[in-house]
């Protein structure tokens, strides 16, 4: 029954998206009042529906109903509930469900804040968005439905891959996907703003609280899945430049190039159209990244077995989503004017910077993850892009991107004086070289590479103390204190500053990690010991140990510094008993400063094991970097003038470009 | 400077940028592509020594032997038989008579030295490379044994 009433549940759903994508939409055309009046109620009965369909998909699977297939493919009643919970979107259907319910949510969110817009802007908006979801709902009727019944009805389950029973899976999907739809807001907006030819700073102002909160979902579920191909592979990688990374982190590149172009628009009503245009891509690339995982073209976990004609609908979606908007661009856009001038020395042009060198890496990215896909379509043979490509293109477009980052906040809008800045900066860059010199020496081995990260570290750093400084040292006359100051600053400049130092803790972990760390895989018998880094791990035998859904062999290994204990850690190697599987679980020592880090391979003669004992410094920095970048981005949806009703239809800042538009 | 200039300078640098950019990923791209072989391509010396590319096939039943941390085990595609080292640990769902990629260079002696052994996320699945590899040294057979049939005829 309750599949059923899902089922249902979907159906009607897509009845009210199909209103929700016209009538709203005919209705801003018309200036009837009345049809764009329905958009808001639809958006909320359209959250209910859905909201609906997901807790039934919930229930089979805390029911153990087996009946469904998707539940039987993707469950088992030894599972433990919180993986039966994950196992919603543990698989194809589950996961457009999961994709449908998170766009169901910024639906509902749109329609909550954004009370304040002009009615005919958000009932373009809402229609846009109702356009996506018959489109996701459509193709989940008709090829990928989660609620599909068995007959006959299977004793037990297939069980969850064993790969996706962990914590991190619970987090990351939902994660992401709060971020890979989020952008379908600023896609929805930018859309509207074509339609209606309002495209001036207020426009972006609404964009932007949107934008940030997508991206800061984003950066925490790229982050979670690094951190569960660190726990879980048992490689003890963090980043290994898998096409499934790359779908994701293309739309993440593409909305902070975004992000940065939304301040300029807002701020100075300049790159209007090409704020527009990053708006479309980054929520292309969002579709493209959810279909490239999964419609089974990558090999990974997260591909399923594939069926042509979901592959035909996924093409036919993406051409009709990503070229209408795109011809929709190429009509309005020239309407749409250039916007304030600027300097070739300001803060436009560093911005505009940071949007290039943003938009050709992921560029790059897109290249080296299609290429491959494209040369195999056409027949001319199987090649595959590695991490060395990556490495090489990647790292050389960022060093510009950090440079600029330092240099930017600090130059004034429309025009700055470069002596000014070099003057300003002087003290920075000093400290910047002084400090990564001084901290690759303390490190114990100065290298080229590592150097260099640890300069943009302190660059970062450095450059921004500056920033601060400068906007709260105490200047001539006034009384207000240095901490009176700090308090006044504007959340969204603290947000950015946060980020910013997101990032220096990023590149720091980066360049400790990839050059101190120590590797080494060994073979130990009861007993033996290993010595890395000066930390001494002893090996003392595996034992057996029963799971809820599998069995283990455990080993115990003592970890010992300076002859003193310091940590007992317990690897396992798994065999999940549904799939009979094996599975690799790391024992992991976190620490601030170093990982501790210890896998078991595979039992060789005479009771010994191979063993892969690790040591990663700083390791945590990485994923903390990530952290504070999304941190920052909640400070600056935090700031008060986005909750500020307005009251004025039209911006001052954008002076005579607003009225051009 | 005349508004026309700054506009040239911002454009050039643009231009710059993006021609910097590409020139980085062309050359990223031609030292870095990885190339896939079958054994009978590699027998037939048609797979570059000194250069990296992957082997793919089925892992040999009873050809993997461990000492210490380096193994030794065959990859075929059935028709032909690769030799393979490697050292370190293999990825959970290697097995004796499943399909394997490897990557790697091969040396003087033709054994392929692999750097990394590329694992398959679940039991029924198949890395596309190894399929290929079977497929065309299906049709090699097949071919193969057509033309000692006719030759019997004869």
């Amino acid at each position: 029954m309750i599949p059923e009433l899902g089922q249902i549940a979907l159906l009607l759903a897509l009845a009210v998206a199909l209103i929700l994508s016209t009538l709203p939409l005919a209705g801003a055309v018309r200036g009837r009042a009345d049809w764009m009046a329905l958009a808001r109620p639809a958006a909320q009965t359209h959250f209910m529906l859905v909201a609906f369909a997901f807790l039934c998909l919930t229930a089979s699977f805390v029911r153990n109903d087996f009946s469904v297939a998707y539940v039987a493919t993707n469950s088992n009643s030894a599972l433990p509930l919180p993986y039966r919970v994950a196992g919603v979107w543990g698989g194809h259907e589950g996961s457009l469900l999961l994709w449908l319910m998170m766009l169901s949510v910024w639906m509902l969110a749109v329609s909550q804040f954004s009370k304040h817009l002009p009615r005919p802007v958000l009932a373009r908006i809402l229609a846009v968005m109702g356009l996506i979801s018959v489109g996701f709902l459509l193709f989940m009727l008709l090829t990928s439905n989660p609620f599909d019944r068995l007959d006959p009805v299977p004793v037990d389950g297939n069980d969850l891959n064993p790969l996706l029973q962990d914590p991190g899976m619970v987090f990351h999907p939902p994660m992401l996907y709060m971020g890979y739809v989020g952008f379908s807001v600023a896609f929805a907006f930018a859309i509207a703003a074509l339609l209606g030819g309002n495209l001036d700073a207020t426009w972006a102002r609404w964009t932007r609280p949107w934008t940030t909160a997508a991206w800061s979902f984003l950066t925490i579920g790229i982050m979670l899945g690094s951190m569960w191909a660190y726990y879980v592979l048992g490689w003890g990688g963090w980043w290994f430049w898998d096409p499934v990374e790359n779908a994701s982190f293309m739309p993440w590149l593409a909305g902070t190039a975004l992000i940065h172009s939304l301040a300029v628009t807002e701020k100075r009503g300049a790159f209007k159209s090409w704020t527009v245009l990053l708006a479309i891509v980054a929520f292309s690339l969002s579709l493209l990244g959810t279909f490239l995982v999964r419609s089974g073209v990558l090999s990974s976990v997260h591909a399923f077995a594939t069926d042509p004609r979901r592959g035909v609908f996924i093409l036919v979606f993406l051409v009709i989503v990503i070229g209408g908007s795109l011809a929709l661009y190429a009509w309005r856009a020239p309407k749409v004017g250039l916007g304030a001038r600027f300097n070739v020395v300001s803060r436009e042009s560093m911005l505009l910077g940071n949007n290039v060198l943003f938009v050709v890496a992921m560029l790059s990215v897109l290249l080296g993850t299609l290429y491959p896909l494209l040369l195999d379509a056409l027949g001319m043979g199987k090649i595959s892009v590695g991490p060395p490509y990556f490495d090489t293109v990647f790292v050389p477009l960022m060093v510009p991107v950090v440079f600029l980052m330092g240099v930017g906040p600090l130059a004034r809008w429309k025009g700055a004086e470069l002596p000014d800045l070099a003057r300003r900066l002087r003290w920075a860059a000093a400290v910047a070289v002084l400090a990564a010199l001084a901290t690759s020496w303390l490190a114990g081995r100065v290298s080229f590479g590592a150097t260099m990260g640890f300069v943009m570290t302190y660059w970062i750093i450095a450059s921004l103390a500056t920033d601060l400084w400068e906007r709260i040292r105490p200047a001539g006359g006034v009384s207000t204190s240095v901490f009176a100051r700090l308090r006044l600053l504007p959340r969204a400049m603290v947000g950015m500053m946060v980020s910013h130092l997101g990032v220096a803790a990023f590149a720091f972990g980066v360049s400790m990690v990839n050059t101190y760390q120590v590797e080494r895989d060994v073979k130990m018998n009861a007993g033996d010991t290993t010595e890395v880094a000066g930390h001494v791990f002893t090996f003392n035998g595996v034992q057996p140990v029963h799971g809820p859904n599998y069995e283990a062999q455990q080993a115990v290994v003592e970890v010992t510094r300076g002859g003193k204990p310091e940590v007992t850690l317990r690897p396992e190697k798994r065999i999940y008993r549904v799939q009979n599987n094996p599975m690799t679980e790391a024992a992991i020592d976190p620490g601030p400063t170093r990982d501790l880090y210890v896998s078991l391979g595979e039992p060789v003669e005479g009771g010994a094991w191979i063993v892969r004992v690790y040591f990663k410094p700083f390791i945590d920095w990485v994923w903390g970097g990530c952290l504070m970048m999304a941190l920052g981005g909640v400070l600056a949806l935090s700031d008060r003038r986005y909750r500020v009703k307005q009251t004025q239809p039209r911006e001052t800042a954008a002076g005579p470009a607003g009225a051009r538009a | 400077m005349k508004p026309r200039h700054k506009r040239l300078i911002l454009i050039g640098g643009v231009v710059a940028a993006v021609g910097v950019g590409t020139a980085l990923v062309l050359n990223a791209f031609q030292s870095n592509l990885v190339f896939f072989y079958s054994p009978s391509q590699v027998v037939s010396k048609e797979a570059p020594t000194g250069r990296t590319f992957r082997l793919g096939g089925l892992v040999q039943s009873g050809s993997v032997q461990r000492d210490g941390v380096s193994v030794r085990f065959q990859v075929t595609d059935t028709a032909q038989t690769i030799p393979v080292r490697y050292e370190g640990i293999l990825p959970d769902l290697f097995k004796e008579g499943k399909g394997v990629v490897a990557q790697g260079q091969v040396g003087a002696d033709g054994v392929f030295v692999a750097r990394e052994v590329l694992a398959k996320h679940d039991e029924n699945y198949m890395p596309p490379e190894a399929a290929e590899a079977l497929k065309h040294a299906n049709a090699a057979n097949r071919k193969m044994a057509n033309t000692v049939v006719k030759e019997a005829a004869k």
